[in-house]
């Protein structure tokens, strides 16, 4: 038989579904972090773990490669979610999705003029239905990371990110001045998976919802 | 993109190959011969019509996977189809006017857009059965008995089926006064079974209507499902009568694995019955779809109840394992000789697969896929095996 598949991303997304992970009694047989090994064994012979980029999560589970999968909601609006079943909000590695500006950049004011704004995100899905939303036009830049830097250097007037201490804005002079949504990581499952593999999946599903309810 | 590629194909397009091409072939005719023996008659809609034709009913779904072309002659929109089903809808009830059942199949290829799964194809090869004017749960039972034939016809590895029931969604929607997007959103977030977005999305409803909505997507399961929401979901009698209906349903089986699912939800605007989807090993997606969606008829001036099912032979035929590879015999070019010309009748005649070779072409035998050849031995053709090593 096929052991059930589970598709993670290494860091905190990894550490904090451990604890879910024993409460449906699976203990990773590797660290991640230690190991360069993608394919990871538990003690239980029909569960296995994959360890996948945080973005390819959803990715893996709709096509069925892997059965169930741990993803936040920020990759997940990025991806769409079609053809994924998302029963459980894990309350786990929580944070804010945030529109953010240079210190002293008057966005209120920029909105209210309906100027067109530069911003530059890692998620511009998100920030399209976001802006499209509030009636403002913008321009949107795709980056790969250190999306901060982007207004400082004249690229974009704002940029759209995840934050969680507000540490790095802090750093370089940006602050928060609009919350889209708040961010957590769910449990998204394969849509055939869970009709063909129910009674194998139905009580990993049950544990990680009781243990995340409590 | 380099315009040199004169091979390359369109995104999500793509041809099908032997042996595929002639596995899909004969899985068409096997599954029109059984949906004729059905009483289902065979029609050929075409492949374009006037975009509001098509557009019935689940006009918002279907609207962006229909291709779009401007008609010279009537300077009109022409939809290429993208489904089939209100295709055989408008013939039920404007062309062939019959007050009774009617039965019809259909198969041929349609055209999305976009694909309507990963990795699909944008050209799917529809086939599929639908039953109009009557809304009794036996049409249900016999298109679903119908559909379990098909699977089994297909020879598909571990198929099972899931149903599901938009009537009890809206009777539920209803009932707790839903405004129309608050109602649409939700009948996504449940297809999606999005726990943290029903529960946002059911905040401000009263307890009992927010109770319901938020369990649905955890009723899904066999026949205990049944009596679970029986006793969990509010008493309202068309909630009841669903409830009814795919208990008759799940109790008819007849071998197939059948499953329920009160958070199944599709087609939103087109759907009002029971649904229905199939699954078979290996594939990420259902593979077979269908249900029941009355009133498809109306816009071409008559409301019918209907119910059907559709599926798509490509998808079928990716998850059947590899077709075998046809044996054949290789015969040589000799046009005068009349007994090997007899011999070549009668072995094909007989069903074998006789491959003239052509002159000067024996260094490529192994191409041809044959596995035995003819040689005059003693006076008379004898098929003997091809091998590969001495022959080609």
């Amino acid at each position: 038989m096929n052991p059930i598949t589970l598709a993670l991303s290494k860091g905190r997304i990894f550490e904090e579904t451990l604890p879910l992970l024993a409460a449906a009694g699976i203990t990773p047989d590797e660290n991640p972090e230690s190991s360069r090994k993608l394919i990871i064994g538990t003690n239980r012979p029909d569960v296995r773990l994959i360890i996948v980029r945080a973005s390819d999560v959803p990715t893996y589970v709709q096509h069925g490669a892997a059965d169930l999968g741990i993803a936040g909601k920020d990759v997940l609006m990025e991806h769409g979610g079609e053809g994924l079943y998302q029963p459980v909000d894990l309350d786990i590695a929580k944070c804010r999705m945030m529109v953010a500006t240079p210190v002293g950049f008057d966005y209120e004011g920029a909105v209210r003029r309906g100027a067109r704004l530069r911003v530059a995100t890692k998620y511009v899905q998100t920030a399209r239905l976001h802006f499209a939303a509030k009636g403002v036009h913008v321009d949107l830049i795709k980056l790969y990371g250190s999306m901060e830097l982007a207004p400082l250097v004249g690229l974009s007037e704002v940029i759209v990110d995840l934050v969680s201490t507000g540490g790095t804005l802090k750093a370089n002079n940006l602050t928060a001045v609009e919350e889209i949504c708040q961010i957590s990581s769910r449990l998204v499952v394969n849509q055939a998976a869970l009709k063909l593999k129910h009674a194998e999946i139905q009580p990993i599903i049950d544990a990680f919802r009781q243990a995340s309810a409590a | 993109m380099n315009r040199t590629c004169a091979w390359l194909l369109p995104e999500y397009v793509e041809d099908i190959l032997p042996p595929y091409a002639l596995a899909l072939e004969r899985l068409r005719r096997r599954l029109l011969d059984l949906f004729a023996a059905y009483g289902y008659e065979l029609v050929q809609p075409p492949l374009i019509e006037y975009l509001e034709s098509l557009l019935t009913g689940a006009a918002q779904e279907l609207d962006l996977k229909t291709f779009k072309v401007l008609d010279g002659l009537s300077g009109r929109l022409l939809g290429v189809r993208a489904d089939i089903t209100p295709q055989a809808a408008r013939i039920d009830a404007h062309l062939l006017n019959r007050q009774g059942a009617v039965r019809l199949c259909y198969a041929g290829s349609v055209l999305h857009t976009r694909p309507a799964a990963m990795l699909n194809s944008r050209e799917p090869f529809q086939v599929g059965a639908e039953l109009f004017g009557h809304a009794g749960i036996e049409a249900d039972l016999e298109v679903l008995g119908l559909l379990t034939a098909a699977l089994r016809s297909a020879e598909l590895p571990g198929a099972r089926i899931s149903l599901g029931h938009v009537g009890l969604f809206r009777a539920l929607a209803k009932a707790a006064a839903l405004g129309a997007e608050a109602e649409a959103g939700l009948f996504d977030a449940l297809r999606r079974k999005d726990a943290p977005r029903i529960h946002e999305l059911t905040e401000a409803l009263p307890m009992p209507w927010a109770r319901a909505f938020r369990r649905l997507p955890e009723l899904y399961g066999g026949a205990e499902v049944i009596g679970a929401a029986r006793g969990e979901l509010p008493e309202l009698p068309d909630v009841a009568r669903a409830l009814d209906e795919l208990a008759v349903l799940l109790a008819s089986g007849d071998g197939m694995a059948l499953a329920v699912d009160l958070a199944d939800l599709r087609g939103y605007g087109y759907h009002n019955g029971v649904v229905f989807a199939a699954y078979a090993g290996g594939q990420a997606r259902a593979i077979a779809q269908g249900g029941r969606y009355d009133g498809a008829g109306a816009i071409f001036g008559r409301s019918r109840p209907a119910t059907g099912f559709s599926l798509d032979l490509r998808q079928i035929v990716d998850s059947l394992p590899e077709p075998l590879p046809r044996p054949g015999i290789l015969a040589p070019y000799a046009p005068e000789d009349a007994a090997l010309r007899a011999r070549v009748e009668a072995l094909r005649a007989a069903g074998e697969r006789v491959v003239a070779e052509l002159p000067g072409q024996d260094a490529w035998r192994a191409e041809s896929g044959c596995d035995r050849r003819l040689v005059l031995q003693d006076g008379a053709w004898q098929v003997v095996p091809l091998e590969p090593g001495r022959d080609a």
